[in-house]
């Protein structure tokens, strides 16, 4: 058994589900190039109105009640996954047999969905649930469902061997729907396609074939005589008797959403508002594949002054931002969240005039918590919290350290802050041990200066005996004791090279001894104090 | 009428029994109006009689209200020195505790050695480092698992910025949760500057981090949180913690003297744990630095 999904009106479906608030007005799609627009697609409440495709878009602004925009084939590209990701949500063998049409074959599924109404009832809420309202039918044939589902409004189920009788009262029209499959084509190939149906099409109406029982009762014979292969072919799709191989797409691993804007946004209030939305949509529909993402992308498309008539030029002006996750998630607030304060760190800087939002799919981390392990933050909430301290305190201040191998002063580097627990699954057994192991005794810790303080040592026999720092009035004064030096040197191969003596040194200071360290820059010649023993 | 009454302790999950007529006799509901005015009363004499001392002696078994809220001793926590565990109980989880003393007393090395055990508990651990002064050779010395530990720098501009900064993030880590330590370093802040910040603040936190298994740990130089911190340790000079390990082959050479260890005197100065009571404890204990092995 197969399993059809179409979306009738498809244009104007893909602008209800970018803007859904829309849903109750008259809506009309435009398309062309100014001053030749002309409207392409309307809803029922715009054809009540008396709106209807082929009108310019002068004549449907005279409608005050009439809400216009323009086609959107980003828009259509993303509410054409948004239906293929439904699909491929049931079974793994989809095809995409048009821009608004996904074939599902059924075969096996029955046991996981439950019977056939079952699934196409369940088909129809999750394409409801991704924005899009859809008819869904399920034949014996892929062309029987096709033709079930675009005559049919809501959810149809065909038993075997009944397909003719059920297909009957459809109009022969159905058999030509397919006007948005061809533009998939080339404009050549939808001319000749168009021309062709309307051929059919007339010599039907001229013998009074209205109804797909009418045609399916033809004889093959004289059918074939007047009309040749495609005659019969007809008859056949007519019959519901056609039959043809699935051929199934390939899973996209990038799930994406774009808008076009009408009017430049320059403000970031309103782009969280479009992101909202955008993320909104990329997250049901990896939710509807059990899917979540580990990496965002969101390309925005800037306004040029100096080029705004180049089109070449202005596609250079393009704003990208990632945001990559350390683990798979699929919070839409939380990615809202991120996104805005990452934003907010790095603007855009000019007007933005179209929004791709791109995620990169990742399977959900399949982690259990356990009763006895140590508190951890949870992932979401941790990541939310970082990228807020990051907008506090800056990028490059906040995460976990990573020793760098050499002995250089202030070896390390700072890296993403990700939990031990999350990324070893739970508590080591060596660190069980090193728990139940005695713990170590105290290590005397340094305090860093930094930047270190540059001072004035006066020696004695080569000794700080004195020192002076302008910078920190405690690290004043005679020398009550030293320890020194440790000298060290390295990198005198790279342009970097550093060579050092460190004193330890005890200074009389105003609540009694302060020990620090003292560090003579080779090279350079200078006195630093770099620390304090604490 | 006779009916038994159970109220239940939340903090500690005991049952408190007690017969509501003998309460009633013993205690005459007071009204709304009268209960409002009750602390203002003055006190009044109070005549005792045989009767009263009949129910007195009756009364004696029953838990007074005030000690039905009796919070449940919070669950200490190991700071990684054997000594100041033997003076603290441990560090209390749940509770701000603060860890005070001048320059080179010894707060980094507590704070370190606290870390160290803490990240070794497999537990995630930050550190909000007023004056970006935390040494990563250092904290590798004490035994911090770096990975297991969140280092918010602070400080970049100035030290009233760099307390503002550490306020909010400080804030936000205590509102994400399940960290087992957060670490306030306000070691190297002036007092005058660290005293700015509000009692409500410490109050604050105080609050976000009760009834959490997390350890709110503060090093500075003084005592700012006042009756905020539930365990106040206090550092002080010592008499001889410089020790050299001379070598009298070359008395001459300066590096013949090397630093290995410090001495740390703690001093108890308040501790809220009812098992420990108030006690002015001190102790002295050697650390050793990271190179005399």
């Amino acid at each position: 058994m197969f399993a059809c999904i179409f979306v009738p009106n498809f244009p104007v479906a893909a602008v209800f589900r970018a803007e859904p608030e829309l849903r109750a007005q008259a809506v009309a799609v435009f398309e062309g190039k100014p001053p030749l627009e002309k409207v392409f697609a309307v809803n029922e409440s715009a054809g009540r109105v008396g709106i209807a495709p082929g009108m310019t878009k002068a004549q449907a602004e005279l409608c005050s009640e009439l809400t216009l925009r323009p086609r959107s084939r980003l828009q259509e590209a993303s509410a054409h996954a948004a239906l293929l990701d439904c699909a491929q949500s049931f079974s793994p063998r989809v095809e995409d047999a048009a821009l608004e049409t996904a074939l599902v074959d059924l075969a096996g599924m029955e046991t996981l969905f439950g019977s056939l109404p079952e699934i196409a009832h369940a088909m129809s809420q999750r394409i409801a649930g991704l924005g899009l309202e859809a008819n869904v039918a399920v034949a014996s044939n892929p062309d029987a469902a096709v033709l079930a589902a675009r005559g049919f409004s809501g959810v149809t189920v065909i038993p075997q061997g009944k397909e003719s009788e059920s297909l009957g009262s459809l109009p022969v029209e159905v058999l030509f729907a397919g006007w948005v499959e061809g533009e998939r084509e080339g404009k050549k190939k939808e001319d000749e396609r168009r021309k062709n149906s309307e051929r059919l099409l007339a010599t039907l109406e001229r013998w009074g074939i209205r109804t797909l029982h009418a045609l399916a009762a033809l004889p093959e014979v004289a059918l074939s005589e007047r009309l040749g292969q495609e005659g019969l072919r007809l008859r056949q799709l007519a019959r519901g008797t056609a039959f043809r191989t699935l051929v199934p797409v390939e899973t996209p691993a990038v799930f994406e959403e774009g808008v076009e804007l009408e009017h430049p946004i320059v403000l970031l209030e309103p782009l969280a508002f479009l992101l909202n939305r955008l993320l909104d949509q990329i997250c049901t529909r990896l939710a509807s594949r059990a899917l979540n993402t580990q990496e965002l992308r969101l390309t925005l498309e800037l306004e040029s002054f100096s080029s705004r008539n180049q089109e070449a030029q202005i596609s250079n002006q393009q704003f990208c931002r990632t945001l990559r996750l350390p683990l798979p998630m699929l919070d839409p607030k939380l990615f809202l969240k991120l996104l805005q304060l990452d934003l907010s760190a790095h603007p855009p800087g000019a007007p933005i005039l179209k929004i791709h939002l791109a995620a990169e799919a990742a399977r959900p981390r399949s982690a259990q918590g356990g009763l006895f392990l140590p508190p951890s933050p949870e992932p979401e909430k941790l990541e939310l919290t970082l990228a807020r301290i990051a907008s506090l305190v800056g990028e490059s201040r906040v995460g976990s350290l990573e020793l760098l191998d050499t002995y250089r002063a202030e070896g390390f580097r700072m890296k993403r802050f990700v939990p031990g627990a999350y990324s070893e699954g739970a508590v080591s057994e060596t660190v069980r041990q090193k728990v139940a192991a005695e713990e170590k005794s105290a290590v005397t810790a340094l305090r860093m200066f930094r930047p270190p303080l540059r001072a004035a040592v006066t020696l004695e026999n080569g000794e700080p005996a004195r020192v002076f720092c302008a910078k920190k009035k405690e690290v004043q004064g005679t020398v009550l004791w030293k320890a020194g030096p440790w000298r060290s040197s390295g990198d005198w191969w790279e342009r970097e090279a550093w060579a050092r003596d460190e004193w330890d040194i005890a200074l009389q200071t105003a609540d009694g001894a302060g020990l620090f360290r003292l560090m003579h820059d080779l090279l350079g010649g200078s006195w630093f104090v770099e620390g304090s023993y604490d | 009428m006779s009916s038994a009454v159970v109220s239940t302790s939340a903090a500690q999950g005991r049952p408190f029994v007690f017969d509501i007529e003998e309460a009633a006799d013993a205690c005459p509901q007071p009204s709304g109006a009268e209960l409002l005015t009750e602390a203002a009363r003055p006190p009044q004499r109070v005549v005792s009689t045989s009767k009263d001392k009949d129910k007195d002696a009756r009364l004696a078994g029953v838990t007074t209200a005030s000690r039905l809220a009796v919070r449940p001793a919070p669950e200490m926590v190991s700071s990684g020195i054997a000594a100041m565990d033997a003076l603290t109980g441990g560090l209390p989880r749940g509770s701000l505790t603060e860890i005070c003393g001048p320059a080179s007393s010894g707060r980094t090395t507590l704070l370190l050695a606290a870390l160290a055990a803490a990240t070794r508990r497999g537990e995630c651990c930050a550190v909000v480092d007023a004056s970006d002064a935390l040494d990563p050779q250092s904290a590798v010395a004490a035994g911090v698992e770096l990975s297991r530990l969140l280092w918010v720098r602070c400080g970049e501009n100035s030290p009233e910025k760099s307390l503002e900064q550490l306020l909010r993030a400080t804030d936000l880590l205590l509102e994400s949760g399940g960290f087992g330590m957060i670490a306030l370093d306000l070691g190297d802040l002036p007092p005058q500057a660290a005293r700015r910040i509000p009692l409500t603040t410490w109050f604050r936190y105080r609050r976000a981090v009760e009834h959490t298994s997390t350890v709110l740990l503060a090093i500075e130089r003084q005592s700012i949180a006042g009756s905020c911190s539930s365990l106040l340790v206090k550092l002080g000079q010592q008499r001889n913690r410089i020790k050299k390990s001379a070598d009298s082959r070359f008395p001459a050479l300066a590096h013949a003297q090397l630093l290995t260890e410090l001495e740390i005197t703690a001093e108890l100065v308040r501790s809220r744990q009812e098992r420990k009571p108030v006690c002015s404890a001190e102790i002295t204990f050697a650390c050793k630095t990271a190179w005399a092995g």
